[in-house]
Formats: structure tokens, sequence, C-alpha cells
């Protein structure tokens, strides 16, 4: 199992394998945790990303070619999400593609999902083969660290920690600039982004991954597991790699799972053809946001049927709404049933309950 | 990490506790499975006069990470269900043993109590 460079940090925490990598589910409680991020601030290591660095003359083809979002729209310090397509247009993995500031060494960054950065530095590889590009792609999984400092009480909180300019970058903008550790006269060169998985204001800073501890300790707020990761993401709809996509076990293109905005149809990449006559053709099932109405928790694979009793579709995801308070799920149902207020149930553990289709994001943000 | 294990009372494996309250036996899960869980957000129960078998399952407690069934120590009739917890539920994560207790029965078979664990044998297990 891999592990963080953070991994004595929350030893006392509980600990789950995550893509091959063991990190922390929770500290104190998801409850807790999570009303830290939506009120105050919360940390997470977030380490087990992936982290890959493409460098070199055809550094933007190459990545330009292998996913769906224009990387030429991108300004130096500044960051898009994105997906990375098969041939058929479905979804390998969603991905923040960033364009480093002048003056770093490399050209673009992106972050994988854990566990699926050897995969993608060689996919990246075999198609600069094939097309004969010159780039150089580099796994930097294991030489950065990241931790995300999410909540409206962030800024501040990093601003005091940091020469970042950190009220001058805008969200999906980033820059680099040292952050000071607590009691320490050595700064720790990092790069700060505005960027996040929580649907509030936040950073995620990127350092060396032998200098993670100094930056961890620098941002004093809760520290937050990967349990209220998933509650904040679900809470806003955001996809879970494995979860509302998989390669063999959930495809999906970005249209099906409400991520068509990424796809820039008006440029070259792995999947385009598939993706134009997906988009012309509107997809047959969509990713929809349903609130159920009885008491349960939908869950991944629940069975979700039309008032009808047929079976419609599935839950890829499912918690209780610590802000709501009321439970909330992810599914993949057909688009006639997309609409938000359209009653439907979901079978919990034999037992069907009753739900209705809500917009997402659940909390607006 | 340490949990109360209270020496008053007996232990499934699966981490139920009950208690000998003389006429009736009190039963609920132990601070270890709370702690496993995380935050309940659900309890669902038998109601009164339903019977429980010794080994069955007889309710699932869902937390917002997990959901769970809940084994019956003893076989018997439900004589009360704290009903406290369908609208506070986290009274399970903050006081497992007392204010979080889950259903009163009268055990049909008193030596049901002799093949569950002590505290100290429970103790052993979770640690």
């Amino acid at each position: 199992m891999r592990e963080s460079p953070l991994a004595g940090v929350h030893a006392d925490a509980k600990r789950t394998d995550f893509g091959g990598w063991e990190m922390p589910v929770e500290f104190d409680s998801i409850r807790t945790e999570h009303a830290a991020v939506r009120n105050d601030a919360g940390k997470f290591d977030v380490s087990h990303m992936g982290q890959l660095t493409v460098t070199g003359p055809d550094a933007l083809e190459l990545t330009q070619r292998l996913t769906t979002n224009d990387v030429s729209a991108l300004g130096p310090g500044h960051a898009q999400y994105s997906a990375i397509t098969t041939a058929d247009g479905v979804i390998l993995d969603d991905t923040v593609v960033y364009r480093f500031p002048v003056g770093t060494d490399d050209d673009y960054l992106f972050i994988p999902n854990a566990g699926h950065d050897a995969e993608m530095t060689d996919r990246w590889r075999e198609h600069r083969e094939v097309w004969g590009l010159d780039a150089t792609v580099e796994n930097r999984t294991e030489a950065y660290a990241m931790v995300a400092v999410q909540g409206p009480e962030s800024p501040a909180l990093l601003a005091a920690a940091t020469t970042v300019d950190v009220d001058g970058l805008d969200r999906f903008e980033l820059a680099r600039g040292e952050v000071v550790g607590v009691g320490s006269a050595a700064g720790v060169d990092t790069l700060v982004a505005r960027t996040g998985y929580t649907g509030e204001d936040g950073f995620e800073i990127l350092c060396p991954w032998d200098e993670a501890a100094t930056v961890w300790t620098a941002l004093d707020c809760q520290p937050c597991g990967l349990g209220a990761r998933d509650t904040l993401r679900l809470e806003m709809g955001f996809l879970l790699s494995g979860e509302e996509f998989h390669p063999t076990e959930e495809s999906r293109t970005p249209y099906e799972a409400g991520i068509g905005w990424t796809v820039a149809l008006d440029t070259e990449f792995v999947g385009r053809d598939a993706l134009v006559a997906a988009e012309r053709d509107g997809p047959g099932e969509r990713l929809v946001g349903l609130e159920l109405t009885e008491r349960g928790i939908a869950r991944h694979g629940h069975e979700v049927r039309s008032p009808e009793g047929d079976t419609i579709g599935h839950v890829t995801s499912g918690t209780m709404s610590p802000t709501l308070g009321v439970p909330i799920a992810l599914a993949y149902v057909p688009s006639g049933y997309a609409e938000p207020g359209i009653d439907l149930r979901v079978v919990v553990r034999g037992e069907p309950k009753n739900a209705r289709t809500r917009a997402t994001p659940f909390v607006s943000r | 990490m340490t949990f109360d294990v209270p020496a008053d009372r007996r232990y499934l494996p699966s981490h139920e506790w009950v208690r000998d309250d003389a006429d009736t036996v009190r039963i609920g899960i132990t601070d270890f499975a709370q702690d496993e869980l995380g935050d309940v957000v659900f309890v669902e129960l038998p109601e009164a006069g339903e019977d429980i078998a010794a080994g069955e399952a007889f309710g699932v407690v869902e937390s917002i990470k997990a959901v769970s069934d809940i084994y019956a120590p003893v076989s018997g009739t439900v004589t009360a269900v704290n009903d406290d917890l369908f609208d506070q539920p986290e009274l399970v994560n903050d006081d497992p043993f007392g204010d979080g207790w889950m259903l009163d029965v009268e055990p049909t078979d008193e030596s049901d109590f002799d093949d569950l664990l002590d505290a100290a044998a429970y103790r052993d297990q979770i640690e």
C-alpha cells in the first residue's frame, strides 16, 4: 500500500485503502469535518492524487489531444477541469490540467485520480510515440504532496501562511510562492491553486514530498478525511472516479455524466468523433440528483425504479447530506426521467423507498 | 484509542451488548461499534410485541458512511423500544451504553446469557 508523506500526521485517524493508498477517512467525525468546511475551514491530505508534468515543445499538443477541454485556452497560471476519454468517448478519468505560471520549469501539470498515475503516464508516453511528438512526461506523484484547504475562512488562513497573493488569485488560477512553517524560518516552495472538490472557496497546495508536514501544520484548522470529502463533493453533485464513471463497470460519456461542458468539440482529441455523435444524438441516460423522501440511504448499486415498478437505473453514490439533513444520491436514469421533481423509487436493502429527482448542486453555493 | 466496556453486561462478537434488568434485558450496540460506524443517521428497530431470535438480525443501524445489521444477543419478546432514536439517532454515538439503548426484551430463555462474552472477553476481541 502506498503511503502519503503525511502518514505520521494522520496516524490516529481512521484509515482506508483508497486507490492503493492508505488514507485517512475520519479524524473526528464526518459531521464535524463537513461543517468545518462549510462554515469555517478544513484541511485535507490529498497526496494520493496523481501528479504528472508534461514539458517540451509539444507539451500543449500532446495534452490537448488526450483531454476533452481546450488546453490552448489556458494562459500561464491557469487551470481547467477536463476529462480523459477513450476513442469511444468513454470517460477514463477526470482531471484538472494546470498550465504553470511563468518562471517554473514545467509547462503543464495534470492531476489524475488516485491510483491512475502509472496508467496515465503510459497513456501520454504511448501517444507521444505514436504521434511523434516532442514532450517529456514525468510521473511526479511521489515527488509532490498535495494539501487542500477549503472553506470560507481558507483565504484568510492561507494568506497568513504564504507569500502568494491569495486575494489576487481567481478561481482556477495558480501561483508559485512559499508557505512559511510554524516557528521555522525556512519557507517551503509551493504552487497554490484556487481549486477544490468541496464547492467552497479554497486552495490546493502542491509542495515537495518531504515538506508536506510543514504545509499541513502551517494551516491551523480542522483536519478532514475522505469521508467528509465524499459528503462535501456529493452535496455539489461532483463526480467520483469509480462511482459515477469507470472504464468498464460504469462506461459513460461526459454528456451522460453531466460534464459535457468540459468537451471542446472544436479541438482534436481521442474520443472526439464518438462525442460529436453523442452530442448530436443527446445522451440516452443521464446522471441525476435524487432526494429520498423516506428514511433510508441510497448506496452505490441500489436499483432505481419508476413509480410503475420498472427498473430504470441505478444509484452511483448516496449519503445523508449533513448540510440539508436529508438523504441524497446520484443515479443514472433514462433522460426522460432527468428533470427535477420526478417521483421515483430507490430499492434500499430490498425495500422500495420514495425518492424525487432534484437539481444539482444539492447545496447552492 | 480505548473504548468503554462496562462490566455490568454481556456482549456479542458482533458488538451488541445486553444488560440483565430483572424481568427484562436491555440491548444496544457498543462504544466500539458506534465508533466504527461513525455518525449514525437512522436506526430501524422492531416494534413492541414482536419477537427476536438470538443470533438473528433484528434491526439496522445506518451511518453516513456505512450500514450494519444489529443482532439479537438473546431470544424474546420486545417490551419497549427507544423511540428517541428515531429523532435523535446521534444518541447511539453520544451514549451507546445509556441513552442510546435500543430495545427492552423479555427473554424466553435465560440460559442464552451464558453463551455471551463477558466484558473481559469482549475487550480482548476489540483490542
